[in-house]
């Protein structure tokens, strides 16, 4: 469940809302959900607010992880 | 034109539709030759009759007939005007045949802008002229405020075939291959984002495009190989591969990376829970091509401003359920099925 | 898309692939349940199955909140909406979901009442402020992910004064299901070995964060590894579990470090927990009554409560008997199971409640996965 998109947050606007956009579609949001916004910060966003900030070094630490563990398995394998 | 002088000008740019627009009377007649005889002006409506007559070249006629509702009237791309002509010119085109003469009917909501209505009665007239067909018969009703969304359109088309094509959804082999002239869902994308209650920004417009001079380019290139073209309109591309894997008791296998999707239109479809697949278009078509001609089509249609994105995306395959089948960008496979219900933006 | 497109990436999908196919024992099987609906979309929208070792299976769990209503709940919607001077708003996902006798929102419409579908809980407030000699009433779903929107509403609401908004709601948690699915009496008799994990809710749990799924995971002996909604994050998540599984360690681990904290989202969390409060119990579709399971509005709120200003009232409807949803969301059978898939119940007249939703066990394997089941009778 719960549709979402990681949308960059492009512009914040006054009574918590904020401008966020992906991929050339941009949309205004609520963001009285996370407190300290900064244009810049990449969020989820869901049914028009911005649930959580995605953290970019846990982003790079995970894909670092993903890289690891295929080319482990294809050492192993050959 | 015979335009008699009334006492009271047609005032396009305030007044609007009233019930007497629909009368039969003389605001009926004002109507008609003040705004649509200006906008698609030519010899048959000149005439001012209540029909058209025009002469029957060799070869076999094509016609067909379509609605148009559609909200918001005016999006980015187009409005409801060229949109008719493009639909209907197309669904001539996809059999192969060269679009003629058109016959469109106007239902009117009282209270709908004059200024409107000239704006769609343009963009139709110039649709048509672009296409080089002409709007030669036509019907205009008036219903009260509140029974129409504001104006629907319905159209009719003829056209001619040149001898020996015949295309129809019923000739897909196995081994055949399916073309795509282009990105799908721009269409379906561009008017959802102008829906009152999605408003999203996105760079996309309506595709709405007349197809007729890309199949002849097609045509010329693949001839017989051609088995079978379709506009993937209402439902997507998933909804025309469906139809014709029934009704040409086949399955499809589609490879997802070739299929051609502008990232916004792929963004704008993950926002809302669609899928492109199933977004309409309303200036692409599917051709289902034999495997040996499948080259010699796809470099024609890229060859075509209106085909430079076209790409093969798959192949006709044996299978009794009749499935349309993808391999995914990832790696797995799925199925690609019609459409269930309207289709509703999500949250879950 | 940036934080998407990297983590559909293929090649990096066969690595995985093959590190689970090397790490799992051959000797056993791995049933995992993906709770979310999100993660059963994503398997079938991927084909991620075709990427697992055949022993390595997935059950799809009842993490739909539009799957998990029951046609009762529908019902009163109706019927609410049905009233002279009610505007209904509602989510997209709900306007086809049945009610009973074949009823639905979007046939209700059709037959004249004011149903308006609203993307984000702003767009009620907005048709409240313009419709103020009329009763608008947001029909509220979701689980702990979607919450946080409606209580934003209602405390807007209250800030503005606004007299003619209120909200139907139908707020469901997570942790409790997951429990009351471990807890099923067709699960104990089977033995718990018939889930060897679950796969963990991803926004639900970037709300609510890492800790309340603990105690299941002690009390059950269940893995539990949270998981984004990207094929990879699934994938990564299911090569965790089995380690888990090898290793007999039932933890709580967090794949989708990037968007969840241990914590959750404390404001969210706050936003809620001012408005909402526990309803001793819910009923959820296939499911049955679950104790603590939802939420209803607290007393400084209750006049925005639509069914006290309304007085609603819930009338019990028997689902089909023949329906398998129960044992399919317990991961006790699965949707080709019953007698009803793909005959009478396909996504156009779904019977229950897994075909209703795209993400439904029913309606997913229905649309995306027919395909490997033809496929594996021929074989
Ligand atoms: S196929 Fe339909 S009736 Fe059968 S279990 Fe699934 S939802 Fe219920």
């Amino acid at each position: 469940m719960c549709l979402s998109v990681p949308a960059e947050v492009t512009e914040l606007l006054p009574g918590d809302m904020a401008i966020v956009s992906f991929d050339g579609v941009s949309l205004e949001i609520s963001s009285a959900l996370i407190g300290d916004l900064a244009v810049g910060d990449y969020v989820l966003v869901h049914v028009g607010y911005a649930l959580a900030k995605i953290d970019p070094a846990e982003a790079e630490r995970t894909l670092e992880l993903l890289q690891e563990l295929g080319s482990v398995a294809q050492e192993l394998r050959s | 034109m015979r335009v008699k002088s009334y006492q009271r000008k047609l005032d396009i740019k305030n007044g609007c539709i009233d019930l007497s627009h629909g009368s039969g009377g003389r605001a009926t007649t004002q109507l008609v030759l003040g705004l649509f005889h200006e906008a698609f002006g030519n010899e048959w409506l000149a005439r001012c009759n209540d029909q058209s007559a025009f002469g029957v070249r060799s070869g076999r006629m094509v016609m067909t007939t379509d609605s148009y509702v559609v909200s918001p009237l005016f999006f980015p791309g187009g409005n409801i005007g060229s949109l008719a002509v493009h639909g209907t010119v197309n669904d001539v085109a996809m059999a192969g045949a060269r679009p003629l003469y058109l016959a469109a009917s106007f239902i009117l909501e009282e209270g709908f802008r004059l200024s409107d209505l000239k704006a769609v009665a343009d963009s139709m007239g110039a649709a048509a002229r672009a296409a080089g067909v002409h709007i030669i018969t036509g019907d205009t009703k008036v219903v009260e405020r509140g029974k129409a969304d504001g104006l629907f359109i319905s159209t009719t088309g003829v056209g001619v075939l040149a001898n020996g094509l015949e295309l129809s959804a019923e000739n897909a082999r196995i081994g055949d291959r399916v073309l795509v002239s282009g990105c799908l869902g721009d269409h379906g994308v561009a008017i959802m984002s102008r829906r009152h209650n999605l408003a999203f920004q996105v760079d996309i417009v309506s595709d709405s495009a007349a197809l007729h001079d890309l199949v002849a380019v097609m045509v010329a290139a693949g001839g017989a190989g051609i088995r079978v073209m379709r506009d993937p309109t209402r439902g997507g591309l998933a909804a025309t591969l469906n139809e014709i894997a029934h009704q040409s008791s086949l399955g499809f296998r589609l490879q997802e990376e070739a299929i051609p999707v502008k990232p916004a239109v792929t963004a704008a479809c993950e926002l809302l829970g669609l899928d492109p697949l199933h977004v309409a278009n309303e200036g692409k078509l599917v051709a289902i091509v034999a495997a040996d001609m499948a080259d010699a089509v796809l470099a024609a249609m890229k060859a075509h401003p209106l085909g430079c994105d076209a790409a093969d995306i798959g192949e006709a395959v044996a299978d009794h359920h009749h499935l349309v089948q993808m391999s995914t960008s990832f790696g797995g496979r799925r199925i690609v099925d019609w459409l269930s219900g309207e289709q509703l933006p999500r949250i879950c | 898309m940036k934080y998407a497109d990297e983590f559909r990436d293929k090649t990096m999908a066969q690595g995985l692939a093959r590190a689970i196919g090397i790490e799992a024992d051959p000797q056993r099987a791995y049933r995992f349940m993906e709770f979310c609906g999100g993660h059963t979309h994503v398997i079938f929208r991927y084909g991620l199955e075709d990427l697992l070792p055949a022993n390595v299976r997935l059950i799809h769990g009842p993490g739909c909140p539009v799957c998990v209503l029951p046609a009762s709940r529908i019902d009163m919607a109706i019927r609410l909406a049905a009233r002279p001077q009610v505007i209904l708003c509602v989510y997209g996902d709900l306007m086809r979901v049945p009610g009973s006798q074949g009823q639905s929102l979007l046939r209700a419409r059709a037959l004249g009442a004011d149903i308006r579908m609203v993307y984000s809980t702003l767009d009620a407030i907005r048709i409240a402020e313009q419709a103020l000699d009329q009763e608008v009433v947001f029909f509220a779903i979701g689980f702990e992910t979607t919450t946080p929107a409606t209580a934003v509403m209602i405390r807007l609401a209250k800030k503005k004064r606004l007299k003619n908004l209120s909200v139907f709601c139908n707020h469901v948690l997570t942790p409790p299901a997951m429990q009351s699915i471990l807890e099923s009496p067709d699960i104990r008799a089977l033995g718990r070995a018939e889930i060897d994990g679950f796969i963990g809710p991803a926004h639900v749990s970037a709300i609510i964060g890492t800790e309340p799924y603990g105690r299941l995971a002690e009390e059950f002996g269940e893995p539990i590894v949270i998981a984004g909604f990207e094929p990879l994050d699934v994938m990564q998540a299911i090569l965790m579990l089995v380690r888990q599984v090898n290793d007999g360690r039932s933890e709580v681990e967090n794949q989708y470090s990037r968007a969840v904290r241990p914590e959750g989202n404390r404001r969210a969390i706050e936003e809620v927990s001012n408005v909402f409060e526990l309803r001793d119990q819910f009923e959820w579709r296939g499911l049955g009554l679950i104790q603590d399971s939802a939420l209803k509005l607290k007393r400084p709120y209750a006049k925005f409560d639509a069914e006290a200003r309304f007085v609603m009232h819930e009338l019990p409807v028997v689902d089909n008997p023949a329906c398998e949803c129960g044992a399919i969301l317990r991961g006790v059978k699965s949707p080709v199971d019953c007698k009803l898939f793909g005959t009478v119940c396909t996504p156009e007249t779904p019977i229950g409640s897994c075909m209703v939703s795209s993400e439904g066990a029913c309606a997913a394997h229905w649309t995306y996965g027919r395909g490997r089941d033809y496929q594996l009778r021929r074989a």
